[in-house]
């Protein structure tokens, strides 16, 4: 596989003479303010919290599978409070799904999804040096590694950690006498939650200040590859959604240690009568999903942008309706700021809002639908190169058509009523958002890894590592659906309590093996990414034979991306297998002048002279002129 | 794809090298695991001070020394010996089980290992015959996901035929029939579409495989097709959301007259159970005041309010067929969902707030057993809404049965004003009335 030919027209020469400081273990490793360095490091740290998670989610598996069973283990792992005679404490249950979802949503898919690409691919592939501030950047990723260390750090509290459910609904979030995991539990979740906040605002700010003012030249908004216009949107809805969830979060705060009254009215604790009045629990959930849904979209809408590029790039084909794809995601930008009430339709909000919520919720589906067939036609007469990434990308667009369907179910809010908070839920928003996301993070990794750390990574480990997961992630959530259409109720710690759901449990032995299974398969990944970084093969300039601009780049990383000067943009970044020209990609560097045979009347945006340049050397060199075969 | 070249043969071997060696390695390493239970089992036995045995434990897990030893400084403390005597009956075979479980997965990963050497190998010789090494991988990729579309459609069947058929149960309520018609509309919708979409996902996988002579075909966009398939989702979800709403509207808005004709109960969720309040003969169920909570009189209910005199306490929740119910759902202390699966049926319940559910039960306990040829089923009232410890098990049962059989039940049914209750009520009013009385003396003076 050869370099590009055209990005040797700067030659590349390790020490520009562009800002090069003295570095020292300490600036260039940790308190690094280079983009590479911190999207190295939020995928890192990301990585190690998914492992947590995953860890966390099969110890309440187990719990599930064998409610009757002892683990004498587990005492030792836990404690023996939490795991008295090797069964899991109820509470401690709860806290395991509390903080298996928490890790999940807030640390592993959305830093180490958006925060590792964004950071990446944000510089790289608009054509800037760096990010706009690196200095905030830098502090975004401490501000979310602090937030890591507290989350974790819960687990070492003597209450335990935070077990309310991530959703932290209070009054139980706020009373500790209703659950012990409310005390210092939950005060730890809270500081943790408001690191984080920071941490997403400096790095939002930041991808969107870069996305607006640092592109390079001839990169307009309309060539900018799908993931930056993801990234770009994603962090537009985290700027505007994460404040609110601030704002719930220090009301929250004030009402657990100030003594105020916003959440909490007319409570009587285990006999207790507390003082609070006035407050609403419904004021909370408005505010929490005024953020938790458009947050959904934040996970999932970088999977769509890496899945969009990785998808084109190994099908070899332009992505069918590219402007479509952009406005179906600015659509979904919009519209997932005016759906948060359909986690609510049966919470005591007024039924009325629940029609109006249902309507605005079903509308997102239209985007989504047009996502999935415009990959479907991407697809379609592709030359599909199965890399480990494409595969990943493939199941994403799996995952994403399965667990979206199920959405038309709960969007709607008189089916809601029957499915609302049961493991239907579970399933689908695991399917969608979780399975969905993480492939489209997986993919990324798998994409971009040569970028990352010069090397590649194990192929066939790859597909080992594909397959265990997309079987075992579909074997997991798809039984669940019908729990939850039977009326079983998520977060409940055993289901031998009603005769109706015993039935279930020899599905939750099923599905708990297939969790193990997929879980041992993340092996081949954790062995595969960090043994690829130090002993990978080397990698190639451009070893996808890719559009778009971050493969211009040395593979070494340099301060400031590209030695000499920072490429042109002349086209956008989806010309794969354009007819006429002898290589089934054309770099978006390459001018027009240069690829005189494989030009299509479409490309000049209505530019006369090129036009007329077009012609003139058609009819110089070919009588008939080259049409777009159909 | 350049792979491994000939003179890298050299890796392969040492690698291969390595494997046997680490093989030999974990078999001594079994060897030693078992040792080294043995030995604890001696250290168990030999030594009768608790203690000492809790700190053997801890060196033995060497891996888990940091939680381990927060125990074992815990059981040092001599208040704590029972909790360290569960500890020591911790049997060693347990850490054993534990290693040997460790070794299994190891021992796979080692097998992963040897099968991508011999695919590697198996590589090196088809490119050292001059045959591709990348394109034979998609093809059994295509192919795999050719397997995956047949088996996966298989699977789905099954599923909807085998977990399907387990969880449908007929709704035994008005609206939980229209419910359940709508249910039944969305899964065929999104099983056509489920079905269509992953013949084209994994049906194009499988034919567009890359093969090097073809090229893909360039075909960016094609405006008709994408306003069709923007169209064609938003009109199938116009009906959806049509249908949906005047569902919803018709369960959730229900006229002033309806309301006033249903049967009222209450249910008041707390950690962990739910009391059912039913409204007397006056049908009206009594104001509660969080404030007046006492021992006795655990939910609050405000007695200067007259229609409180002769609410009933439910045992469970009966209720007759095919009169309608609007049950007002309440919490004493954080949220609880009120659910009832068979019911199609529920509604958070809200501290500080009242919500409200109406329906009609259409289907009696007796003809749903007929119905389910099980002599033992229930109806059954849950929790649905995360409220702690107990979630898993805060249950009432629910009984539909005939007016006759429930206006007998509800006969038997206690006055939540007992005696006691009257007397504390009437020392309270009493003490009230004291009060009143000093004020305005004191404001005549």
């Amino acid at each position: 596989m050869s370099t590009i030919a055209n990005a040797g027209t700067h030659s590349v020469d390790h020490h520009g003479d562009h800002g090069h400081h003295h570095e020292t273990f300490w600036t260039k490793y940790v308190f690094s303010q280079d983009h590479k360095m911190i999207a190295k490091q939020f995928l890192i740290t990301g990585i190690i919290m998914a492992v947590v998670a995953m860890l966390l989610s099969i110890l309440f598996r187990i719990q599930l599978a064998w409610p009757d069973k002892e683990f004498p283990i587990l005492e030792v792992f836990l404690g023996s409070k939490w795991a008295a005679g090797g069964r899991i404490h109820p509470e401690f249950f709860l806290a395991l799904v509390t903080i298996h979802g928490t890790i999940m949503v807030f640390f592993v898919l959305t830093a180490g999804l958006s925060g590792t690409f964004a950071n990446l691919l944000i510089p790289y592939q608009l054509g800037a040096r760096d990010m706009a501030s690196p200095f905030m950047n830098m502090l975004s990723y401490w501000f979310f590694f602090v937030a890591c260390i507290v989350m974790i750090a819960s687990f070492f509290v003597e209450s335990g950690p935070a077990s309310a459910g991530w959703t932290i609904y209070p009054p139980l979030s706020a009373v500790p006498k209703a659950i012990s995991g409310s005390a210092t539990g939950m005060t730890l979740w809270l500081i943790s939650m408001t690191l984080f906040i920071v941490s997403q605002v400096l790095g939002g700010t930041n991808y969107i200040s870069t996305v607006l003012n640092m592109r390079t030249k001839g990169m307009d908004l309309w060539k900018m590859p799908l993931t930056i216009w993801a990234l770009f949107l994603t962090a537009i809805v985290g700027l505007l959604s994460f404040p609110v969830l601030v704002s719930a979060v220090v009301l929250l705060i004030f009402d657990r240690s100030f003594g105020t009254s916003f959440y909490l009215s007319d409570l009587v604790v285990q006999g207790q009568i507390l003082p609070n009045e006035g407050g609403s629990p419904i004021l909370f959930q408005h505010l929490f999903w005024f953020l938790g849904h458009p947050e959904v979209y934040i996970v999932l809408m970088p999977a769509l942008g890496l899945t969009s590029e990785v998808i084109s790039t190994n099908s070899r084909k332009p992505i069918f309706g590219y402007h479509a794809m952009v406005y179906s995601l600015i659509g979904i930008t919009i519209l997932s700021f005016i759906v948060w009430g359909h986690h609510m339709f049966v919470t005591g909000m007024n039924p009325f809002l629940g029609g109006v919520f249902m309507i605005t919720t079903l509308i997102i589906a239209v985007p989504s639908a047009v996502k999935v067939f415009n990959y479907l036609a991407t697809l379609w007469r592709g030359n599909i190169r199965f890399t480990p990434a494409m595969l990943f990308a493939i199941g994403m667009v799996s995952f994403f058509i399965s667990g979206g369907l199920t959405g038309i179910y709960l969007g709607n809010s008189a089916l809601d009523i029957n499915l609302h908070d049961t493991y239907f839920v579970v399933a689908h928003f695991h399917l969608v958002m979780g399975s969905a996301s993480i492939f489209g993070m997986l993919c990324g990794v798998y994409h971009w890894f040569p970028k990352l750390f010069g090397r590649m990574m194990n192929e066939k480990l790859g597909y080992l590592h594909f397959w265990l997961t997309f079987i075992g992630a579909y074997l997991v959530f798809f039984p669940m659906h019908f729990m939850g259409i039977d009326g079983v109720p998520r977060r409940y710690y055993a289901f031998t309590e009603f005769p109706f759901m015993e039935k279930w449990i020899s599905v939750n032995v099923f599905v708990t093996w297939a969790a193990i299974i997929a879980a041992l398969g993340q092996i081949a990944f954790i062995w595969n990414f960090f043994s690829s970084i130090w002993f990978g093969k080397r990698a190639t300039q451009n070893p996808w034979s890719s559009n778009t601009l971050e493969w211009t780049t040395p593979v070494e990383h340099i301060h400031g991306n590209w030695p000499g000067e920072i490429p042109t943009v002349y086209r956008w970044p989806y010309d794969y297998s354009k007819p006429g020209h002898h290589e089934d990609f054309i770099p978006q560097t390459v001018p027009f002048s240069e690829t005189m045979s494989s030009n299509l009347p479409h490309d000049f945006e209505g530019n006369a002279e090129a036009e007329r340049i077009q012609r003139e050397w058609e009819l110089a060199n070919n009588p008939q002129p080259e049409k777009e075969t159909e | 794809m350049g792979f491994l070249k000939n003179s890298n043969f050299k890796i392969v071997f040492l690698l291969a090298l390595a494997i046997g060696v680490s093989l030999s390695a974990t078999v001594s390493a079994r060897q030693q695991v078992e040792d080294t239970s043995i030995h604890a089992t001696d250290t168990t036995g030999a030594i009768a001070d608790p203690n000492a045995t809790v700190s053997a434990d801890t060196s033995l897990t060497s891996d888990t020394a940091a939680m381990d030893s927060a125990a074992a400084v815990k059981g040092a403390t001599p208040t704590a010996t029972t909790e360290e005597a569960g500890k020591v009956s911790l049997d060693p075979q347990v850490y054993t089980n534990f290693f040997y479980y460790l070794l299994v997965v190891f021992l796979v990963c080692v097998l992963v290992a040897v099968v991508g050497k011999i695919l590697q190998i198996y590589e090196l010789t088809r490119r050292m015959n001059g045959r591709d090494t990348t394109y034979y991988m998609y093809n059994v990729h295509a192919n795999l996901f050719l397997v995956c579309l047949v088996v996966g459609l298989y699977g789905v069947y099954w599923s909807y035929a085998n977990h399907g058929a387990q969880s449908l149960r007929d709704a035994a309520t008005e609206h939980g029939e229209r419910i359940d018609a709508m249910f039944m509309i969305t899964t065929v919708i999104t099983t056509i579409v489920l079905v269509l979409t992953h013949i084209g996902l994994f049906g194009f996988a499988f034919k567009y495989r890359a093969t090097p002579s073809r090229k893909a075909y360039f075909y960016p966009h094609n405006n008709t097709i994408e306003k069709v398939w923007t169209i064609v989702p938003a009109v199938v979800l116009t009906v959806l959301v049509l249908f949906g709403f005047f569902t919803w509207r018709s369960i959730t808005n229900v006229p002033e007259e309806e309301q006033k004709n249903a049967l009222h109960i209450e249910v008041i969720g707390e950690q962990f159970a739910w009391t059912v309040r039913y409204p007397g003969r006056d049908g009206q169920i009594g104001e509660r005041n969080y404030r007046l909570t006492t021992p006795l009189n655990s939910l609050g209910i405000d007695f200067t309010d007259k229609s409180s005199w002769d609410d009933q306490l439910g045992a469970e929740i009966v209720l007759p067929v095919n009169r309608p119910v609007r049950v007002q759902i309440t919490s004493k202390d954080i949220l609880h969902s009120f659910y009832i699966p068979d019911f199609r049926v529920q509604m958070n319940a809200v501290p500080g707030m009242k919500t409200y559910f109406q329906f009609t039960p259409t289907v009696t306990t007796e003809e749903m057993r007929d119905k389910l040829g099980d002599y033992n089923y229930d109806f059954v009232m849950l929790c649905a809404k995360i409220c702690g410890g107990g979630h898993y098990n805060m249950q009432k049962r629910v009984r539909v049965v005939t007016e006759e059989e429930y206006q007998a039940w509800l006969n038997e049914q206690p006055y939540f004003f007992t005696e006691d209750l009257r007397k504390e009520f009437q020392v309270s009013q009493a003490s009230e009335e004291e009060v009143e009385a000093k004020k305005l003396l004191a404001n005549a003076n």
